[in-house]
């Protein structure tokens, strides 16, 4: 997986984070994911198609997603699934929104589909083209984990143009 | 949370706002903002279709979009009430802020746009543009009647 796909990501998440929860964000654990991929708490999942294709999962648990829900909300929130699911798919919008904004400028033209709360407790196996890159936000709410697999389906425009 | 000058109508009354957001928090964390100007929340709206309605109903002073919303994206929402009402100032609220989103909301009707996460401050600005010479800063002697 090419590091100009998913660093816009990056960028995008650690943006976000920071600004919505007030406090920098430090980049925890990141690994490459080749086998299937498993929740860890409450989920949502954005799928892109076009010059690139691929799906993010963000993944949070439930005490950290009613921090990030208050702070989202601008006053306190109770720990349920409802808050968990809803401040999950928020986070996913704000972060996919802002790095295909990114990508976009870039010259890349894809549609995404807004999240949708993963609910299987596993995910698809990864393979040799779509290879995942889990990587885990430590917020001072707690922890965010992102979940990538992307690759190319077109050159970009700008490359295709006869030079 | 950041304090404003409260922004008020030419008339010495709150501006009123139609807020659009499929997402309860970031309903929420707008009302909240606009609260804080000194405005008033007179509908909310969690999709397009009644977004719509909504307008209709409340004929609010500024309607604050998201534009990716099921249903009915807030960009076609805002042209069709841009159809209805020309004078309708809607601000488009999203995340997904590249230029070709951009200049397509502002094509059909938007009046600006304002990138999530909002920055209140930001916020605080693009309204007092869009509502020109139909706001102004509240005096303490506007305040109190």
């Amino acid at each position: 997986m090419k590091i100009e796909l998913i660093q816009p990501f990056i960028n995008a998440a650690d943006a976000v984070l920071a600004e919505t929860l007030k406090s920098p964000t430090r980049i925890g654990d990141v690994s490459m994911e080749e086998e299937v991929y498993r929740r860890k708490g409450i989920a949502s999942m954005v799928t892109i198609k076009g010059d690139i294709e691929g799906r993010i999962i963000f993944d949070i648990d439930t005490p950290t997603a009613a921090k990030v829900a208050s702070y989202l909300a601008g006053s306190p929130m109770p720990e349920s699934e409802d808050v968990a699911r809803e401040t999950v798919c928020e986070l996913a919008n704000m972060v996919i929104g802002s790095a295909i904004t990114s990508l976009n400028d870039q010259g890349f033209r894809f549609k995404i589909n807004p999240p949708v709360v993963h609910l299987d407790e596993v995910g698809e196996k990864s393979n040799e083209d779509q290879e995942a890159l889990v990587m885990c936000f430590d917020t001072g709410s707690g922890n965010v984990f992102m979940n990538i697999a992307m690759r190319y389906n077109r050159r970009r425009r700008a490359d295709n143009r006869p030079s | 949370m950041e304090t404003f000058p409260t922004l008020i109508r030419k008339d010495n009354k709150p501006i009123r706002y139609l807020v659009v957001d499929d997402s309860v928090f970031a309903r929420k964390n707008v009302a909240k903002m606009v609260e804080a100007f000194g405005g008033e929340i007179v509908g909310e709206a969690g999709d397009g279709c009644t977004a719509i309605t909504e307008y209709d109903r409340t004929m609010p002073d500024m309607v604050l979009m998201d534009i990716t919303m099921p249903q009915m994206e807030g960009i076609e929402a805002a042209e069709r009430i841009v159809r209805s009402h020309p004078d309708a100032r809607i601000v488009m609220v999203s995340s997904v802020g590249y230029q070709e989103n951009i200049v397509a909301a502002l094509q059909k009707g938007a009046r600006h746009f304002v990138q999530k996460p909002v920055k209140s401050e930001i916020l605080y600005e693009v309204i007092k543009y869009v509502m020109g010479d139909d706001a102004a800063v509240a005096t303490p002697a506007a305040q109190e009647s």
